[in-house]
């Protein structure tokens, strides 16, 4: 039985990997008020290249540091200057969406180059284990700790007596102040991502060693985890990020102990929301102290909405209803039905991250939430499909607010972050609660779609439902635009400090928009889920959230239209082009960066 | 009407407000002046709730509102504009000022307790006649409200405000706090930034409202103005109130002349182009 001792110190070794992650992002947060989502695909490329360097050139373990250093640095710099810069000068989304997109293109292209199974990368150093007190330390742990301590001693040497380091404190005190000095912000943009791009890499290649194995899904639990420690930290403070991030190798240490390994990560994410809603600025600040955050500007790209008159949306609707009655082929009707269901979930996201400026990264939560509901309830209670279907998206439209509502009081990443949390936690409790969701196992059997006792089977009549419940969804959220919600919103999302000013409750209003977008979200998982008949816990993933923001923001965020278009054009593309499944979200990714830099009002313009 | 005792806030060691008395009574106009980081937004950021005092209280109409969420401060009736402009960018003219009646909407927002939510989301999508009733009525008490400011904003009420002009975008403000209904009006420099006709009419407008018997916070750099409106004036600097009075004893006050005189000359060269 291993000790307490044990524990701990496998938790201030984890907790050394976390900081080299949270430092850079603190570092990079700290200069530049943006949370680089990308901070875990450098983490992901450093581990492969470490792979590279271990297995197949066989370098020599200090070697292999400092190539895994050098070649995540250059990652980093290439993602400074040709991912951010450009968007230097746009609205404060843009590089939030721009470092996700990145991070999906690197996570890809990792994949496509070695293929999604695990590896496994040896530690070169002899496999001993020294006794300690109670419990026992490697030679590994040694190394961690010497890397760790390594880079916080030469991190603060550069802080703190170089003349670069200086401006970058300069920076993260007072950016425009810093400029007006003369302090040359591309160099301290590229200082910080270099060494936060380095400290990542060879974080992953540790990681890798410690663990003896390596794979792509390292690249979103790294970003989560140095996320998670920064803002217990207090972003942007470099060495909050690091006490922060032994603390979270100890709570998940101690929690594995006590109630074993399937809960790690659940007890990070709930550290994370406790956190964000106790004490938003970090364990270190005083609670009152106001965002560090630049208050003016605005979030999205100002647009004028392309105005399409309703009797063409009429003539288009009316196209598609009536396609089914001729003679296309299964697959059309097949690659539409997805569309359908696509287009709901993207209603519901420009509703929340357009209409009400709320980027949710956790979007799928909602699926998974409204397709479990729904598969119970008509398989365990025996409720007719249909009904179950809208007991999914009461549901969804209940479970993801009252789960969402600690974000209600974050702002622009913050959000993002809450969310992409919270729809870690959904999924993990959909894995470990196994008395109601059957836990890995899945559901099975569940009955195919039916409405008033008439099973849906056929292609063409599932094609008329899904069609059918997009539109009557996009018609009610269209008349909920132009009431004084959708105007409410609007001027939470814009100001909302001005907009509490004037009486509107931030609370009352965000919930609004997530118990009707979370409806929409469910309805179309409900549907789904009696579609596939079979779905578990990685049923609904993260891959399907970043989809439905791409198709948002192709569409133009909040535009109604936009997300049907959108999401028209992103499932139906791929198949006119015949691009093969394993490029496809590589192509999301891409076409999301596009659209930050080169149309950042999407097709059809923000509302 | 409103009174201010030992209003205090603090941010690490610098004291931004420093034990501030103001009474201000019903009807009244007074004007706050002081030089650049005197701590006179920030007095009103603490009046209108968005930041909370250290010490002090503030009390309005009788009632205790130190701390106060400024949703709940905005139903009782205080309204303010912004220094820097908090127009919402992509919202048109017309939905800006409506937000400024927010807190009159009854119709649509029923006062019931736990579901009050949910049936303003169902009368939202439904829209009874009632509710319908109640848009139109408050759209067309706005376009009289954007009738004030003669032509700047009445043929550019369908425009988004960031397409505005920064006076104009100034204008939206203040016509969104009037259409609050407001028993207390703050305002901060509404002529930021506005040449000498702008600063003229804006100047007239406030007259106005005071002659209509609106009470008026006033914080303003432009002096000539300040005098011509204000019933009293308070002069702050570094935090502390160092004087009060008409603005005659006020502008002859050697406390004050040091205070401006010793901060540079960041107040005086726009108390020159107003003049
Ligand atoms: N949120 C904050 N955090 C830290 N310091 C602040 C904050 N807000 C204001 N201050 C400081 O408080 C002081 C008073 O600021 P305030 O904005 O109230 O001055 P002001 O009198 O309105 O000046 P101006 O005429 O330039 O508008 C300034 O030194 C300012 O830097
Ligand atoms: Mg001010």
């Amino acid at each position: 039985m291993s000790s307490w001792l044990d524990y701990t110190i496998n938790g201030l070794i984890v907790g050394n990997v976390y900081a080299l992650v949270a430092v850079g992002l603190a570092l990079i947060f700290g200069v530049s008020r943006l949370i680089n989502f990308a901070q875990g695909s450098i983490y992901l490329v450093g581990a492969y290249i470490g792979w590279v360097a271990v297995v197949q050139l066989h370098t020599p373990l200090p070697l292999t540091i400092i190539v895994v250093a050098a070649a995540a640095a250059i990652v980093g710099l290439i993602i400074e200057r040709f991912g951010l810069r450009p968007l230097q000068n746009s609205v404060r989304i843009a590089p939030l969406l721009a470092t996700i997109g990145i991070s999906f293109v690197l996570d890809q292209l990792v994949m496509l180059t070695f293929s999604p199974n695990p590896r496994a990368l040896p530690s070169q150093l002899p496999d001993v284990r020294f006794q300690v007190g109670g419990g026992t330390i490697g030679p590994l742990d040694l190394l961690i700790a010497g890397v760790g301590l390594t880079s916080a001693l030469l991190l603060f040497v550069f802080l703190r007596y170089s003349k670069l380091g200086w401006a970058v404190r300069a920076a993260s005190q007072d950016r425009d102040a810093a400029m007006q000095m003369g302090v040359d912000v591309n160099r301290v943009n590229q200082a910080v991502f270099g060494i936060a791009a380095a400290l990542g890499g060879v974080s992953g290649m540790l990681v890798g060693m410690y663990y003896n194995q390596i794979d792509t899904a390292m690249s979103l639990q790294a970003t989560l985890k140095g996320v998670v420690a920064e803002v217990v930290g207090g972003a942007g403070n470099v060495p909050g990020a690091v006490i922060g991030s032994l603390l979270l190798g100890l709570v998940e240490s101690y929690g594995v102990a006590v109630f074993g390994t399937s809960y790690r990560n659940l007890f990070a994410f709930l550290l994370l929301v406790v956190v964000l809603v106790l004490r938003p600025n970090g364990l270190f600040a005083s609670a009152r102290q106001a965002p560090p955050e630049p208050l003016t500007g605005t979030f999205i790209a100002p647009s004028r909405p392309v105005r399409i008159p309703w009797w063409a949306l009429a003539v288009a609707a009316a196209g598609f209803a009536v396609l089914p009655l001729f003679p296309v082929s299964f697959y059309v009707l097949q690659t539409l039905i997805n569309a359908w269901l696509l287009g709901m979930l993207a209603l519901s996201l420009t509703l929340v991250a357009g209409t009400m400026g709320q980027v949710s990264l956790g979007h799928a939560a909602l699926l998974a939430i409204g397709a479990y509901t729904s598969a119970l309830l008509s398989l365990t209670l025996n409720v007719p499909v249909g009904l179950a279907v809208i007991g999914g998206g009461l549901m969804s439209a209940a479970l993801g607010t009252l789960l969402i509502s600690p974000s209600f009081r974050l702002r622009g990443h913050y959000v993002s972050i809450a969310t992409l949390a919270i729809g870690e936690i959904v999924s993990l409790v959909i894995l470990n609660w196994e008395s109601v969701t059957r836990g890995p196992i899945g559901i099975s059997g569940i009955p195919p779609l039916s409405v008033f006792g008439y099973d849906l089977i056929s292609p063409t009549s599932i094609y008329w439902f899904s069609f059918a419940v997009m539109v009557v969804l996009a018609l009610l959220q269209g008349r909920l635009l132009t009431s004084h919600l959708g105007r409410s919103f609007r001027a939470i999302r814009d100001d909302d400090i001005a907009a509490r000013a004037y009486g509107l409750s931030l609370n009352r209003y965000k919930s609004l928009a997530f118990i009707f977008g979370g409806f929409a979200a469910g309805i179309s998982g409900g549907i789904a889920a009696h579609l596939y008949s079979y779905i578990n816990h990685e049923t609904f993933n993260t891959q399907q959230s970043i989809l439905a923001l791409t198709v948002v923001i192709l569409g133009g965020l909040g535009n109604v239209v936009g997300a049907m278009l959108g999401a028209v054009a992103l499932v139906g593309l791929p198949e006119v082009f015949r691009i093969a499944a394993e490029y496809r979200i590589l192509i999301y990714g891409i076409v999301l960066l596009l659209l930050v830099r080169f149309r950042p009002q999407g097709l059809l313009g923000t509302m | 009407m409103l009174s201010l005792r030992g209003l205090t806030r603090r941010f690490g060691g610098l004291t931004a407000v420093d034990a501030i008395d103001l009474d201000l009574a019903k009807g009244e106009l007074v004007s706050i002046i002081g030089p650049n980081g005197a701590g006179k937004t920030t007095l009103f950021n603490l009046v209108t709730g968005l930041d909370r005092p250290d010490a002090g209280t503030v009390r309005f109409e009788g009632q205790d509102i130190t701390g106060l969420s400024p949703e709940r401060l905005a139903g009782e009736g205080i309204a303010r504009t912004f220094q820097l402009g908090r127009v919402f960018g992509n919202l048109s003219v017309m939905d800006n000022v409506l937000i400024g009646a927010h807190t009159r909407l009854r119709a649509v927002k029923p006062v019931v307790p736990v579901i009050g939510p949910l049936l303003e989301l169902g009368l939202a999508l439904l829209r009874p006649a009632s509710v319908r009733d109640e848009e139109e009525r408050l759209r067309e008490e706005i376009k009289a409200i954007l009738a004030r400011f003669g032509e700047r904003l009445l043929p550019r009420i369908d425009q988004p405000a960031y397409s505005l002009s920064y006076a104009n975008r100034r204008r939206v403000e203040i016509a969104r706090a009037l259409a609050l209904k407001p028993r207390l009006l703050l305002l901060d420099e509404p002529t930021a930034g506005m040449n000498p006709t702008e600063t003229a009419e804006m100047q007239a407008l406030v007259a106005e409202l005071k002659a209509e018997g609106l009470t008026i916070l006033l914080i303003e750099h432009k002096l000539e103005m300040v005098m011509r409106l204000s019933d009293r004036v308070i002069v702050m600097d570094e935090g502390r109130k160092i004087a009060e009075g008409s603005g005659e004893q006020v502008r002859s006050d050697p406390k004050v002349i040091e205070a401006y005189l010793g901060h540079g000359l960041s107040g005086t060269s726009e108390q020159e182009s107003a003049a």
